[in-house]
């Protein structure tokens, strides 16, 4: 057997690390193609509201993340819907108050600082036994509703108008979705870090249009670019000692050129 | 009512900011009509087909549609609507012909029903009968923009609308895709009894094909058969300028 599997710490990463790998290109696809990629980011920021909550409280800090971001995305919606601030800007306010929140929570109560680095930037040795059952849960949970929602979010994210005349509930579809987004962004923090999340969600579905020939393939290729990824940037930071979540989105980055120069020569 | 009226409108009224758009509109389209919509920028066309298709509510007045109070319209797939713009059309997103058309279909299937066989075969016929279904694998980023505009108006009749509303599909569509086009939405007015409501600002090519016109500036400018609008001064009191017909070559 390889060394890597003969830690239990390792197994227990490279499950957590594959369920993410499903999860995020599942969401990020949605974001991409409704141009709305740096929601990963924005969300991201604030779940670390959350983290530093959970910390403070000693609440799993992975769920008062999923609450804290449920409770942004569905701000953030409001406001875009409202249509009374651009619809980026309400991104950066969001994303900047986030991490200024969190900065603040984090320095008032000292001697908490220990375990952001690995919340920021990911860690392999952090996954417990609890955190992988609680992500096994919420994937099932993710995953069952983009399989009966696939279409109807398809179709929303092509032209809202046009599904709403249909007489689609877009502004649920929309709320589900980001709903959907905040979970994933909170779960996956254990292995890729809330810094780097966005990445995994994104550059894997860009690396997939480079090949697409349909949206269902696009989507298919995009979880099958994102599980390469993760298990090569899991072996790199095993053999190689880099933050797991660093080693992840740089393997999907150079996936991603290698798309790039492919897609040159044929 | 008139048995054979599909639309009836009465006292229409929406405003923007208090910037009235469509004035105490009333007005009727009986089954199998192909209506042209004409009038000037900022006259309300479009407005009215959003209200039409409920993307849009009235500050006040009634709709009703087979009959029906509009809100109380259970089955809105009936009505096939095509708007003007399409957001993602000139983006690369990744999408096939086919998956476009059948995302017309799923909207009918409530928030968790699927695509049966039976459905796929639907959507099959329609591409065939829009004679398409050699493009239904091409991604729409591929196609030109009149082979565009027969997929949207292909998703809308997947469903087997009583009702057809366009608005403006010609924008950037060639002179031979759109006269094709309306030889296309001809036979499905004729053989299909399709009613047709349609927006356009090209006055000379449209009273060439339609039934009835509805002009609108604002107010209902004036309704009723196409020769309305060769009646002296009648386009030119609608746009409030005078303007010059161009005819194009058949």
């Amino acid at each position: 057997m390889l060394e890597i599997f003969q830690y239990d710490f390792m197994i227990r990463a490279f499950i957590a690390g594959l369920i993410i790998a499903v999860l995020a290109p599942s969401i990020g696809i949605f974001l991409v193609v409704k141009r709305y990629s740096l929601l990963t980011d924005t969300l991201s920021h604030v779940s670390l509201v959350g983290v530093a909550l959970g910390l403070l409280s000693g609440i799993n800090p992975v769920l008062t993340a999923i609450a804290v971001s449920i409770i942004a995305a569905l701000g953030m919606e409001k406001l875009r819907h409202a249509k009374k601030i651009f619809g980026e800007s309400v991104l950066t306010l969001f994303l900047s108050g986030g991490l200024a929140l969190s900065l603040i929570i984090f320095s008032a109560s000292k001697g908490l600082n220990v375990n952001i680095f690995s919340y920021l930037f990911g860690s392999i040795a952090t996954v417990s036994e609890n955190d992988l059952k609680m992500m096994a849960g919420f994937g099932l949970f993710i995953l069952l509703i983009i399989y009966f929602l696939f279409k109807r979010f398809f179709i929303t994210a092509y032209d809202e108008e046009l599904a709403q005349a249909n007489g689609l509930p877009i502004k649920l579809l929309n709320i589900t979705l980001m709903i959907l987004a905040a979970i994933t962004i909170s779960i996956s923090m254990r292995i890729v870090g809330a810094l780097l999340v966005g990445a995994l969600m994104v550059i894997p579905v860009l690396t997939a249009t480079q090949f697409s020939k349909s949206f269902l393939k696009t989507f298919l290729y995009g979880i099958g670019i994102s599980l390469l990824s993760v298990i090569i940037g899991l072996f790199a930071s095993f053999y190689l000692n880099l933050p797991s979540g660093a080693a992840i989105v740089i393997s999907a980055l150079l996936l991603f050129v290698l798309s790039l120069i492919i897609n040159k020569k044929t | 009512m008139s048995v054979n009226h599909i639309i009836e409108v009465q006292n229409l009224n929406f405003s923007y900011n208090n910037l009235p758009v469509l004035d105490n509109l009333t007005f009727s389209v009986e089954k199998g009509d192909y209506v042209g919509i004409i009038g000037p920028n900022g006259g309300g066309k479009t407005t009215l087909l959003k209200i039409l298709v409920g993307l849009l509510k009235p500050q006040s007045g009634t709709i009703k549609i087979f009959g029906t109070d509009f809100q109380k319209l259970k089955n809105r797939s009936e009505i096939g609507y095509v708007p003007q713009r399409i957001a993602q059309e000139s983006v690369e997103f990744p999408a096939t012909v086919y998956e476009i058309v059948e995302s017309g279909l799923i909207t009918k299937k409530g928030l968790v029903g699927n695509i049966s066989s039976a459905d796929k075969e639907k959507i099959n016929q329609a591409l065939k009968m829009a004679n398409i279904i050699n493009l239904k694998d091409r991604l729409m980023s591929s196609l030109s923009g009149g082979q565009r505009q027969r997929v949207y108006v292909t998703r809308a009749l997947v469903n087997d609308p009583k009702i057809l509303i366009l608005d403006e599909p010609f924008t950037g569509v060639d002179i031979i895709s759109q006269k094709d086009f309306y030889s296309f939405l001809k036979n499905l007015n004729i053989r299909e009894h399709l009613t047709i409501l349609f927006v356009s600002h090209d006055i000379d090519t449209i009273t060439e094909e339609i039934k009835t016109v509805l002009c609108l500036n604002r107010g209902m400018f004036c309704f009723g058969s196409k020769d309305i609008i060769h009646k002296e001064n009648t386009i030119e009191e609608l746009y409030g300028k005078n303007i010059t017909h161009i005819h194009h070559s058949k």
